[in-house]
């Protein structure tokens, strides 16, 4: 219920937030003449959106009170005993991660969406192609990052760095020497990997944290050089003209080029699960997730810290290069305002709002954060905004994302009857 | 008397001004069940994290040998995870399992330093990938039933009681194939019942040829189990001897009583 | 080659002046990473919130026609209030309710609440620079001068050791920065001991944003112009600052300002002024290699 104390308290909430909002939502210099530009109608939303905000708690508070009193009142007027209330029943697997698990469902499920995916493009127009192909894209970014963030614990964000590692390799190897994108591809991510490397190990040793700054720093030096050295990258000019990807020598149509860009991409994404999804099922995976909870017991159990976490991460660095191959076909140009901080950002967002961890979980991140701003083009501004809010609110309210990841149960019969086999 | 495992000299670690331990000298047996006692603070776990590389001690030496007729090696400011390596294992006195994977799981990871499977061999898994995989679960799983936690392989870790995550620590230690195992407190908080169950699966274990040197308060434990016995006060070893010889020895009484 | 003493001296003063502007931020970083060992990623956007408030608040009381001294302390009163009111604001959204998470969360969530402000100051400001006022005037005793350092460096550096100088009186002898420095060595001792740690928490934040605030206001009048990226930059910087100087500590943090400010300046004075950001991270990188606990730091040993 709410109390008078409750509603003063949210009255306060309300005013501070408003006091606080008002010199930067409030105001405004107009330029011209220097005036202030009052804005106080900002000002009042933000009020009234804090008060909605808060009361909504005790709003649903109020609705269970009302419903509970409505039950017990329905059976003092039927005289049947109240019932007990019912216990929320004990934590259960969410739907998806029950038919994941259960591995004739997980296949049907796989070929539903597969086949789906494959009569997609038919369907739609090549605007819609293209917003899909770009989906992908995230969904291979998400998933690379997946690898270093959700199973290795390693805060990541300069994951755009790796990615322009990727783009420029292609872009300048195509410049310079003519190289097409199925050679590029390797090593657009080979060259990405051996940063990963450098920058990894030396870092990778220390607490954390210092890698979050680390890699943020080094996202920023890169763009900087993309930026400032311009006989090797033509700086903000970029570079254009970058060809896509060939189909064994045969000229295709250009929207033949597009279906076969989104076919591609339904290739690498497939990849990319197949490989996560291994990597998760192995020595290695466990040695990830092991380290991510405690690292004293994992060097006390034999595991070498810093080999493991580098292999995780120049491995993400080699995800990213290859997206970043894909990317520079798929656009045919790059510029280096398209690996700012906020593109890493925006990979993160993916990841925790997905689930980190889990593959489906950063699929369906990636879908909603690629696909909603794309048909929601009014909000499109308020994209970064969103993206940060998400960051904070999934840490608070649900940290593990929006799909939870599921350890692996070991059929233990199967484990009996095998070792009965290997004893016999 | 066999061979020594452990062999430690003159071990001194300093933490900013304080002597933590202070010019000890332990050695174990290859076979043998010790113990390792003293009041709260003497630096019994300190010790322990000195032999296994998560501390950098001061001062001092630590041999291992690292298998049956081999040299003894230096050990001292390894790393922890190449200490293990060379056949040294342990529990933590404040548990520190990881909780949010299954007791299996929890077992498998010490299967790591002793097999090899890397990035190629997790995503394209030839045929030795597999047998390594299936090894490590056997292995783990017939663990798990010797410590009599199989029944609980796929719950998470964080899950079991008190008794039993001590226990799965001892597991996952042994999963790591080591030659000598370094128990920290394992029956503390265990219950008289748990206690004597543990007393047998640490007869059982160093029955198998494992050398045992086990930190412990439960005096009956110590005394039931340990054929030597090291008493340390104030980071100073002030006596080593049999059961026995440790019950009437006055240092070890005043140190315990006080004056 | 000639020594060119002349030149030297500039860079030497403008590496004063960028480093008397790390130290400020720094210290925010240092003192929130002491209590609660947390890189605030949402520093940088304070101090860029702090100059924006200065530049709307000046604005503001030029139109009402105040003079210059009565504009500037106002101003800079209403800087510091709401740099500090965001400061606290954050705390209390982002960091307080992760407090016994797994270390990733408040990162992460830092790390969020940096691009959220940064997006809210863009959406609604400007996207574009802004000319913000020359609140220095030109001192006549400092003309003999004036071809090495302007008034502008001299007031910043003059005000960043009046702001020290307060800080370290506030850490020193006052009930709260003691109970910083209780809550700093060991949290829950100081719990136990009645120090209400909640508070000593805000405080820090508090006192942070309010050091970020001065250190934006003079390196904006400094520099002529504020953006809403501006404290994104700055904010690795500082931090950079922070860990080279030993993270945690108070004189590592003004320090490690002190050095990246002329490790900079030179830099840029003497190879070249495009890659001044890189310069700043290689140091950073060096020194995470070399010298992981920083200058002042000490390494210790996490308990096992
Ligand atoms: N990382 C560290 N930093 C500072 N001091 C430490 C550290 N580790 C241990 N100490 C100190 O060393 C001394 C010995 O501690 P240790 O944990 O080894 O005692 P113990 O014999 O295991 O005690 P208990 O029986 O309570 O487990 C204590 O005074 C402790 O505070
Ligand atoms: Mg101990």
């Amino acid at each position: 219920m709410i109390t008078a104390k409750d509603i003063r308290r949210i009255l306060l909430v309300s005013g501070w937030f408003m006091i606080l909002t008002l010199p930067i939502l409030g105001m405004r210099v107009d330029p011209l003449s220097d005036n202030i530009l009052w804005r106080l109608k900002n000002v009042m939303w933000v009020g009234l959106g804090t008060v909605v905000l808060q009361s909504l708690p005790h709003l649903w508070h109020l609705y269970l009170y009302l419903q509970a009193g409505m039950i017990r009142l329905w059976h003092h007027l039927m005289g049947t005993p109240p019932h007990k209330i019912v216990e929320k029943t004990a934590h259960r697997d969410s739907l998806i991660n029950r038919v994941i698990t259960n591995p004739r469902q997980r296949a049907i499920l796989c070929a539903v969406v597969l086949t789906l995916t494959i009569i997609y493009p038919q369907v739609v127009n090549e605007y819609q192609i293209n917003i899909m192909i770009m989906a992908f894209l995230y969904i291979m970014l998400g998933l690379g990052l997946n690898i270093v963030v959700g199973m290795a614990g390693l805060l990541d964000l300069g994951f755009v760095a790796f990615y322009a590692v990727g783009a420029y390799t292609y872009a300048l190897l195509n410049l310079h020497y003519g190289i097409n994108f199925w050679m590029a591809l390797p090593l657009g991510g080979i060259f990405a990997g051996i940063f990963g490397l450098l920058l990894g190990f030396p870092i990778l040793r220390l607490r954390g944290d210092y890698l979050a700054i680390v890699t943020l720093g080094f996202g920023e030096i890169i763009r900087v050089i993309l930026e400032n050295w311009i006989e090797l990258t033509h700086g903000v000019a970029g570079i254009v003209n970058i060809p896509g990807p060939t189909f064994f020598g045969l000229g295709l149509t250009p929207s033949q080029k597009i279906l076969y860009l989104y076919y591609l991409m339904v290739l690498f994404v497939v990849i990319t699960i197949f490989v996560v999804n291994r990597l998760q099922d192995s020595r290695l995976g466990r040695a990830w997730l092991a380290l991510r909870e405690d690292e004293i017991a994992c060097q006390a159990m034999g595991i070498d810290k810093r080999r493991t976490k580098l292999a995780a991460f120049s491995l993400g660095a080699f995800w990213a290069g290859i997206a970043g191959v894909v990317f520079a076909a798929q656009n045919r140009s790059v510029y280096p305002v398209s690996f700012s901080f906020l593109e890493s950002a925006m990979i993160l967002s993916i990841v925790v709002l997905g689930g980190m961890g889990s593959i489906v979980g950063v699929i369906l991140g990636a879908l909603i954060l690629i696909l909603l701003p794309e048909y929601l083009r009014e909000l499109s501004q308020y994209r970064m905004l969103f993206f940060g809010a998400i960051l904070v609110l999934m840490m608070i309210f649900r940290p593990q994302g929006l799909i939870s990841v599921v350890r692996r149960k070991y059929d233990i019969d199967s484990i009996k009857a095998e070792e009965k086999e290997g004893g016999a | 008397m066999s061979e020594p495992i452990l062999q430690v000299q003159n071990l001194t670690m300093d933490f900013g001004g304080i002597r933590a331990l202070n010019k000890l000298d332990i050695t174990v047996h290859s076979g043998e069940i010790a113990a390792l006692i003293g009041p709260n603070g003497a630096g019994k776990t300190t010790f322990f994290n000195c032999v296994t590389g998560i501390y950098k001690p001061t001062a001092g030496d630590v041999f291992l040998t690292p298998g049956k007729g081999e040299k003894p090696v230096s050990i001292k400011g390894l790393k922890p995870n190449i200490v293990t390596g060379k056949g040294l294992s342990r529990t933590f006195q404040n548990i520190r399992l990881f909780p949010k994977m299954t007791v299996l799981e929890n077992v498998m990871i010490g299967r790591h330093c002793r097999t090899k499977t890397f990035i190629l061999g997790a995503i394209f898994r030839p045929p030795r990938a597999r047998r390594e995989e299936r090894e490590i679960l056997l292995h783990s799983y017939r663990l798990l039933e010797k410590v009599g936690l199989a029944a609980f392989a796929n719950d998470f870790a964080e899950n079991l009681s008190y008794g039993a995550q001590r226990r799965l620590e001892i597991a996952r230690a042994l999963a790591t194939e080591p030659h000598l195992l370094l128990l920290d407190e394992p029956a503390a908080g265990m219950n008289p019942q748990e206690t004597e169950d543990l007393n047998a699966l640490i007869r059982e274990i160093a029955a198998e040829g494992l050398a045992v040197l086990l930190i412990e308060h439960d005096m009956k434990l110590v005394m039931s189990l340990s054929q030597r016995i090291f008493v340390v006060d104030y980071g100073s070893k002030i006596a080593e001897g049999t059961p026995k010889e440790i019950r009437s020895n006055p240092a070890v009484i005043k140190a315990y009583l006080g004056e | 080659m000639h020594f060119d003493s002349q030149y030297f001296i500039e860079l030497f003063a403008s590496g004063l002046t960028k480093g008397s502007i790390y130290a400020l931020i720094a210290l925010g970083y240092t003192m929130v990473y002491g209590i609660v060992g947390l890189i605030n990623f949402a520093h940088g956007e304070i101090y860029m919130i702090g100059a924006f408030v200065f530049f709307l608040a000046s604005s503001l009381l030029t139109v009402l026609g105040l003079p210059m001294w009565a504009m500037i302390c106002i101003a800079t009163a209403a800087s510091i209030f709401w740099a500090g009111g965001y400061g606290y604001t954050v705390e209390k959204i982002a960091y307080k309710p992760l407090r016994n998470a797994p270390r990733l969360s408040p990162l992460i969530s830092a790390i969020g609440m940096s691009v959220f402000l940064q997006n809210y100051v863009m959406l609604g400001q400007t996207e574009k620079y802004l000319g913000f006022p020359e609140v220095i005037p030109e001192f006549d005793f400092l003309e003999p001068f004036a071809s090495t350092f302007s008034s502008s460096d001299f007031v910043i550096w003059v005000t960043t050791v009046i702001v020290m100088l307060i800080l370290t009186w506030i850490i020193k002898f006052t009930r709260t920065g003691k109970a910083m420095r209780a809550t700093a060595q060991d949290r829950t001792m100081a719990e136990l001991v009645g120090i209400n740690v909640n508070q000593i928490i805000s405080a820090t934040f508090i006192i942070g944003s309010a050091l970020a605030a001065v250190g934006g206001i003079l390196i904006s009048s400094h520099t002529g112009s504020i953006h809403y990226y501006i404290g994104f930059i700055a904010g690795i910087k500082a931090f950079t600052a922070a860990v080279l100087g030993g993270i945690g500590s108070i004189p590592g943090a003004v320090l490690g300002g002190l050095v990246l400010g002329m490790a900079e300046s030179f830099a840029t004075g003497y190879f070249s002024s495009a890659y001044e950001d890189v310069f700043a991270f290689s140091l950073l990188v060096l020194i995470l290699i070399f010298r992981p606990a920083g200058l002042l730091g000490r390494a210790e040993t996490e308990k096992v």
